[in-house]
C-alpha cells in the first residue's frame, strides 16, 4: 500500500496568498472529502496531488518518494483520477473508454487482450452501464458519462482514488451506489480522496474532511471534528440548520 | 496482433495494389492488368518493360508515398489537436514547406538542400502555429484553426511575393512545386521508406495516441508523458509533410479527407487508423493522379487540382455538419 502524502503543500492559485500549507497523509482504508465553495481550489488541489499541476511550494509524496521523481506510468499504476470535465474530440464507445484504464498496465507493444476486456466489462457492470458498452460516449446522458468515467478508473484499479465531484449528474440511487463502491474500495485497503459539493454526502460517507477556504486557509482532520456548524457556515458563507438523522448530523441551508 | 486490425488493413492493401495496377496500366498506351503483373514479375515485351518500370511505376509509387505521408500526417495532427479538421495544409505547414523550398530554389540550390529547406520551413510553420495558438496548457480548436488559416495566408503572400521577384528562368520549377504534381517525381524510395518506418513506429505509440485523443490531462493521469509524445507527433507530422511536399509540391486535403473517412468506417483506434491512412491515402492519390492524366489527355492536370476538387466539397460538408 502506498500512502499519498502532502508535505508543506501550497497549491498554485493565481493571485492568491499562500495561506495554510497542507500536511496530511492519505492512509489505506481512509475516505477523505474536500469541501469548499466554488473557486476555493478543490480541483487544483486534486490535480496537484495527482502530479498533473506543479504546486507553488511543497511536495506530494507517494510511498515516500516525491511524485516528480516517479515516472508517469508508475504513478498512474497507483493513482487514479476521475476528472470533473472531460473532452471527447473523437467519438469512442463506452467499452473503448473503459479500456483505456488498462493503459498504465500494458507495455507499448502489447495489445489489449481478452483479460483486459473482461476487467473493463466488469467495471462497467459495477457502475451499471454495461448495457451501454457499444454506445458512443458523446451520446450518453451526463450521469451515464460520469459513471463511465468512474468505471474507467475502476478498470485502472489504482490504490489511491482521486475524484472530482464524483456524484455530479448522478441521480440519488446512483450517488449512493457510487459512494458504496468507493467505501468498498476503501474497505479493501485502498484510499479515496474526493471533492464534494454536497455537505451531507460528505458528512455521511467520509471519515476525514479537508475544508478549503477561498483565501487559502485550510483545516483537516477526522470528519466528526470537522463538522462544526460554525466552521461550515464560515466555509460557505451561508447560515446552516443542523438536525440529527440516523445518528449523523444533517445540514440544511437556512432561509433568509 | 488482433484480427480486427488485420482484416481492414489486408483489404486496403489489396485496394492499393489494384489502384497501382490500374494507374500503371493507364495512359497513351494502355497495358492490361495481367501484363502489368507479368512485367513486374520480370516478363513482358521490352516496350512494356520500359513503359511500366521506367516511366509509369516511379510516378505511381511517388503518388502512393505522397498520399500516404499526407494522410498519416493529417491523422497525427488531428489526434494532437483533438480536432478532426486539423491537417497540414489547413494549418499552414505545406505553406511553410513551400516557402522553404522556393527560397532554396530562388538561391539556385537544388536537390537535398531544397528538401532540407522544405523540412525546415515545415518545422518553422509548425512551431509558429502551435506557439501562437498555445493558450494556458492546451489549444482551443477554434483559435488553432484561425491561427493556422491566418499563418497559411501569410505564407501565401510570401509565396506570391517570391514569385513576383523571381527571375523568369526559375519560375517554371517553382510553379510546378506549388501546384502539386507528381509527374516529375522520380525517386519514390525515401518517401516509401519513411512511410513504412512511421507505420512501424506508430504500433508502440498507438495506444498512447488513443489515450492522448481523450485530452492531455486525462492522458497524463493514465501514465502518458504528454509533452514528449506531443513533440514526437509534431516532429513526425512535420517530417512527413515536408517529405510529401518535397516530392510532389503542395497537395491539399488528402490529410483531411482520408483520416476522416476512415474514422467513420473503422473507428478511432490509431493503431488501425494510421497504417490504414497510409494505404488509403496512397491509393487515393494514385487514383487521383490517374484521373489527372486521363481527364484532358494527352494534356495532364496537376494532381493537386483533382484532390482539391474532391477535398473542398468534403471539407465544406464536414464544416457544415459540425456544430
Amino acid at each position: 500500500m502506498n500512502p499519498l502524502q502532502a508535505r508543506d503543500l501550497i497549491i498554485d492559485i493565481p493571485n492568491r496568498d499562500d495561506g495554510q500549507a497542507l500536511n496530511f497523509t492519505l492512509k489505506p482504508g481512509q475516505i477523505w472529502g474536500v469541501l469548499g465553495p466554488n473557486g476555493a481550489g478543490k480541483t487544483t488541489l486534486l490535480h496537484t496531488l495527482a502530479g498533473l499541476r506543479a504546486p507553488r511550494s511543497g511536495t506530494v509524496h507517494l510511498h515516500d518518494r516525491s511524485l516528480t521523481e516517479i515516472k508517469r506510468r508508475h504513478i498512474s499504476q497507483q493513482l487514479g483520477l476521475v476528472f470533473q470535465e472531460r473532452q471527447d474530440g473523437f467519438p469512442a464507445t463506452v467499452l473503448e473508454t473503459a479500456l483505456i484504464g488498462r493503459h498504465p498496465w500494458l507495455s507499448p507493444w502489447q495489445m489489449e487482450t481478452g483479460d483486459d476486456e473482461r476487467i473493463a466489462r466488469q467495471a462497467l457492470e459495477q457502475l451499471d452501464v454495461d448495457h451501454l458498452s457499444d454506445r458512443l460516449v458523446n451520446t450518453l446522458s451526463g450521469g451515464e458519462r460520469q459513471r463511465v468515467a468512474i468505471a474507467t478508473v475502476l478498470t485502472q484499479a489504482p490504490y489511491t482514488w482521486l475524484l472530482d465531484e464524483p456524484t455530479n449528474h448522478l441521480d440519488l440511487h446512483h450517488q449512493v451506489s457510487v459512494l458504496q463502491l468507493l467505501t468498498a474500495q476503501a474497505g479493501a485497503g485502498r484510499s479515496v480522496f474526493m471533492c464534494l459539493h454536497d455537505l451531507n454526502l460528505a458528512a455521511r460517507w467520509c471519515d476525514h474532511l479537508l475544508l478549503l477556504y477561498p483565501n487559502g486557509d485550510a483545516c483537516w482532520g477526522p470528519a466528526k471534528q470537522m463538522l462544526v456548524p460554525a466552521a461550515l457556515e464560515r466555509l460557505y458563507n451561508q447560515q446552516l440548520l443542523t438536525v440529527e438523522v440516523d445518528g449523523a448530523p444533517l445540514f440544511v441551508p437556512k432561509k433568509t | 496482433m488482433s484480427r480486427s486490425l488485420v482484416t481492414p488493413l489486408f483489404v486496403l492493401a489489396l485496394v492499393s495494389i489494384a489502384a497501382m495496377v490500374v494507374s500503371v496500366g493507364t495512359g497513351s498506351v494502355s497495358v492490361p492488368p495481367g501484363d502489368v503483373i507479368a512485367v513486374i514479375l520480370g516478363d513482358g515485351s521490352t516496350l512494356q518493360q520500359t513503359l511500366v518500370l521506367e516511366l509509369r511505376l516511379p510516378r505511381t509509387l511517388s503518388a502512393f508515398a505522397t498520399g500516404g505521408l499526407l494522410a498519416v500526417a493529417g491523422a497525427l495532427m488531428q489526434v494532437l489537436l483533438r480536432n478532426p479538421l486539423a491537417d497540414p495544409y489547413v494549418l499552414g505547414l505545406s505553406g511553410g514547406a513551400a516557402v522553404g523550398a522556393l527560397l532554396a530554389m530562388l538561391a539556385g540550390l537544388g536537390g537535398l538542400i531544397v528538401s532540407g529547406s522544405a523540412f525546415a520551413g515545415a518545422l518553422l510553420a509548425t512551431l509558429m502555429v502551435f506557439g501562437l495558438a498555445h493558450g494556458t496548457g492546451s489549444w482551443t480548436p477554434s483559435r488553432l484553426l484561425l491561427t493556422g488559416v491566418v499563418v497559411a495566408s501569410g505564407w501565401g503572400a510570401v509565396i506570391t511575393l517570391m514569385l513576383a521577384i523571381s527571375p523568369v528562368q526559375r519560375l517554371p520549377g517553382m510553379l510546378y512545386w506549388l501546384m502539386g504534381d507528381v509527374s516529375y517525381a522520380r525517386s519514390p524510395s525515401p518517401g516509401l521508406a519513411l512511410l513504412f518506418l512511421v507505420c512501424i513506429l506508430v504500433v508502440p505509440l498507438g495506444r498512447s495516441l488513443n489515450v492522448l485523443a481523450r485530452g492531455p490531462m486525462q492522458a497524463a493521469a493514465l501514465g502518458v508523458s504528454v509533452r514528449p509524445l506531443e513533440w514526437t507527433i509534431y516532429i513526425l507530422a512535420s517530417l512527413l509533410t515536408a517529405t510529401a511536399v518535397t516530392m510532389a509540391g503542395s497537395i491539399g486535403f488528402v490529410g483531411l479527407v482520408v483520416p476522416h473517412m476512415l474514422r467513420l468506417l473503422l473507428g478511432n483506434d490509431q493503431r488501425l487508423i494510421l497504417p490504414a491512412c497510409a494505404l488509403a491515402g496512397g491509393a487515393l492519390l494514385v487514383l487521383a493522379d490517374t484521373l489527372a492524366r486521363i481527364v484532358i489527355a494527352p494534356e495532364q492536370l496537376p494532381v493537386g487540382v483533382i484532390t482539391a476538387l474532391l477535398g473542398v466539397p468534403t471539407f465544406l460538408y464536414l464544416l457544415y455538419r459540425s456544430r
